[in-house]
């Protein structure tokens, strides 16, 4: 755990409380049973404690606290898998405006995030993979504003989002964000149903008219540092989900009997859990250290965040498939847990860009 | 003069003492073969120089007390010091095993007989020191170990057999585990300081995959030991040594992710593609991968580092850091042979390169950081149990 400030340990503790409290495992199986992407409510008491407003200014409404802090809150709630638009809102959603938004639209909508008022989604992968450099949405002249044609699959969090950001390319020049209204003429959205039981969402964008203020200044300058804030805060929220994974098998090694010893006993489950905790230091030490440099706007941020990423999916989905392995015929089961940690690693590892993608993304970046 | 500027003062005074002091030469040598091999040091009027200056300077054990030739620095000047030294490439002449492991062991456990008498000749550089851990009875499972002392009025009278004893062949003492109750495992070891010049002390070295002659046997035939050389109680030896080793594996640990990157290499000897990537698509990944845990590896490390400054406890992660760090380290000669091609596959000669034949080398050297200092399944097993807290295994037997 990183040297954390008295503010900083204050805010990992409550959120480490509340969801002990309020967001147990269980409470995600309830919101998954009932068909639902997330818990509305639950998502209310999670704005009320000021967690959707981190990144998101004073003067608008929100603590300006830094995405370590943000990073902090969703490893905590990554333990259990709370399903919220949490990231897709405070971390991109709130960055997005932040760095790209004029004054007017970010006195638009950084209140309404910060209260919880409005959930955010990013729609940018195309055909089902994600490949920021390749956008195909296509985004014409008309008037003052801009037409808007093409299909967005998958958008994490889009199903039930209340302001999409779109990515598309400007004839003629790069890609670049816009906002449109879900409701708009010509949005068609229609849900998935995923593996990891969290919104998911087609997106089609048929002729849809925006005027010019939907605009993001930044271009494909812009994609990038929105989606490594999402990246960073999405690996943090995964090392949380890896850590429990581990700790909950750790746990059972020293519970289960056979051969009348404690399967922990086994030197080889022995090494295959010290084999764990190495990916999860390794990983933590990568995930704190891309959370301060985004933070510190530092030059090799956009490196630091893909160790971050990559490790984070590789020791999510090593955790997970020893959480299922070493629990057994138990592990196989719909009423244990190790599955829902399994599940979610596949996703979570191919949400903003999976380890192979950010392996070949360092390796750009550094020269290779 | 707050602490911050107090520090940075510090900082530009170690900066310009080293840039006058540090002969240019062995900027960026390896210091692996001066700390091991005393003839090739002693051989080197570079080194030379540079260990004596560093001595009057005390800056080769800078946080050790000054009657003990340190010079009492604080642990944020200790960093300062060696992070101004790896800037232009120095090393430390006196990071030796006496330095490294047996000087923090008198430090805690020593006499204040024992301390004076060992402790300001670690500090120069000046008096050699082995490790006499190993036996041919006794590698991973250590408390076997079966060099018997016995006690003999005015003496202890030692007689065994070590081996893989790092620099035997040219220690001035060494510090050794011996036992001293063939009824108990653990509770029948001491810790005693052996001079290599008593009669009966007799090393062989033992010639490596590498070809280094570095590790030796070492027989103790009725060698006589002053009373007064055993560190700590009678039978206690043991909980020395477990405390000696967690030096060793911290010291271990230390710059396994370092060294310069393998891309410049690739590009030249492999060549690139037409965008300009590593031609060779299958390797190129696993430099990449490579690059990526040697970049997370020295993130844990500074990590830690910060951590355990804020007063966190990390022992409990060490083990795991050697054995990441032995992973990365060997991964790395894999790949620098493999980059080299045939010219990495030299044994010796004037055909080869220094450069070449130090990457076939290095790559059988490698083998080495899985074992030493308690092998990889050793320092698993370590971590399953005080990490984890993992049962003890059944027994076997």
């Amino acid at each position: 755990m990183a040297v954390l400030s008295d503010e900083q340990g204050m805010l990992r503790d409550m959120a480490a409380e509340w969801v002990r409290d309020r967001a147990p495992i269980s409470a995600f199986r309830h919101v998954a049973d009932a068909g639902g992407a997330y818990d509305p409510a639950l998502y209310a008491e999670i704005a009320g404690m000021g967690w959707a407003g981190v990144l998101v200014p004073e003067a608008h409404g929100g603590a300006n606290f830094g995405v370590l802090g943000l990073g902090l809150v969703l490893e905590e709630l990554g333990r259990t898998l709370v399903a919220s638009p949490l990231l897709s809102t405070a971390a991109i959603g709130a960055s997005a405006l932040r760095l790209g938004g004029s004054a007017r639209q970010q006195a638009a909508w950084l209140p309404r995030i910060a209260s919880g008022e409005v959930t955010v989604a990013l729609a940018i992968d195309e055909r089902g993979r994600h490949d920021p450099a390749h956008i195909g949405t296509r985004a014409s002249r008309d008037g003052d504003g801009w037409r808007l044609d093409g299909i967005k699959a998958p958008v994490i969090d889009g199903g039930a989002a209340d302001l999409l950001i779109v990515a598309a390319t400007i004839e003629g020049g790069e890609a670049t964000l816009f906002l449109v209204a879900p409701d708009a003429k010509g949005v068609t959205r229609m849900a998935y149903c995923r593996i990891d039981g969290r919104d998911a969402a087609q997106v089609r964008f048929d002729g849809v008219a925006v005027d010019g203020e939907a605009l993001l200044a930044g271009g494909a300058g812009l994609i990038d540092r929105v989606l490594d804030h999402g990246r960073a805060a999405l690996a943090a929220e995964m090392l949380g989900s890896a850590t429990q994974a581990f700790e909950t098998t750790n746990d059972y090694l020293k519970t289960r009997v056979q051969f009348g010893q404690l399967i922990g006993s086994f030197q080889a489950l022995q090494h295959r859990a010290v084999a764990m905790l190495a990916e999860l230091v390794m990983t933590r030490s990568a995930v704190e250290a891309a959370l301060a440099a985004i933070d510190a706007d530092a030059p090799d941020q956009a490196a630091l965040v893909s160790l971050a990423k990559a490790l984070a999916g590789d020791t999510f989905r090593l955790c997970a498939r020893e959480m299922v392995q070493m629990h057994g015929g138990i592990g196989m089961t719909e009423e244990h847990d190790a599955g829902l940690y399994y599940k979610r690693a596949a996703a979570a590892d191919a949400f903003l860009g999976n380890s192979a993608f950010h392996r070949e993304r360092y390796a750009r970046l550094g020269g290779y | 003069m707050g602490d911050d500027a107090a520090l940075e003062a510090f900082r530009a005074d170690a900066r310009e003492w080293l840039a006058e002091n540090f002969p240019p030469p062995l900027a960026h040598k390896n210091p692996v073969p001066y700390q091991n091999d005393a003839p090739y040091a002693e051989a080197d009027p570079d080194w030379q120089l540079w260990r004596t200056r560093m001595a009057e300077r005390r800056w080769g054990a800078p946080g050790w007390p000054e009657i003990y030739g340190g010079a009492a620095l604080d642990a944020p000047r200790v960093r300062i010091l060696a992070e101004e030294m790896r800037a232009i490439g120095a090393f430390n002449p006196m990071k030796m095993t006496g330095y490294t492991m047996l000087g923090p062991t008198l430090l805690e456990f020593g006499t204040e007989e024992q301390r004076a008498q060992h402790l300001p000749g670690i500090a120069r550089g000046t008096v050699r020191w082995c490790q006499g851990f190993s036996e041919p009875g006794a590698g991973s499972d250590l408390a076997s170990l079966s060099t018997r002392c016995i006690d003999a009025g005015d003496h202890w009278l030692v007689e065994g057999q070590k081996v893989w004893t790092s620099g035997a062949n040219h220690a001035d003492w060494c510090f050794a585990l011996v036992r001293t109750d063939t009824t108990a495992k653990q509770r029948g070891i001491s810790f005693l300081l052996i001079d290599m010049r008593s009669e009966g002390v007799v090393t062989r070295p033992i010639t490596l995959i590498s070809g280094s002659t570095h590790f030796c046997e070492m027989f103790l035939n009725a060698v006589r030991v002053p009373k007064g050389n055993l560190v700590g109680r009678v039978n206690e030896g043991w909980g020395i040594a477990k405390r000696l080793l967690q030096f060793e594996r911290d010291s271990l640990s230390e710059g396994r992710g370092e060294g310069a990157s393998l891309l410049p290499l690739a590009r030249s000897r492999v060549g690139t593609d037409g965008v300009g990537r590593i031609a060779d698509g299958d390797l190129r990944s696993r430099l990449v991968a490579h690059a990526m845990r040697a970049h997370a590896y020295n993130l844990t490390m500074t990590r830690l580092a910060a951590e355990a400054k804020a007063g966190s406890a990390i022992d409990a992660l060490v083990p795991v850091v050697k054995t990441l760090g032995s992973d990365v380290a060997q991964a790395r000669a894999d790949l620098a042979m493999e980059i080299y091609g045939d010219r990495g596959l030299g044994w010796t000669g004037a055909d080869y390169a220094p450069d070449e034949l130090d990457v076939s080398h290095q790559w059988l050297h490698a083998r080495a950081f899985s074992i030493y200092g308690g092998s990889y399944e050793i320092q698993n097993n370590i971590a399953a149990k005080r990490t984890l807290g993992l049962p003890d295994p059944a027994s076997a037997r």
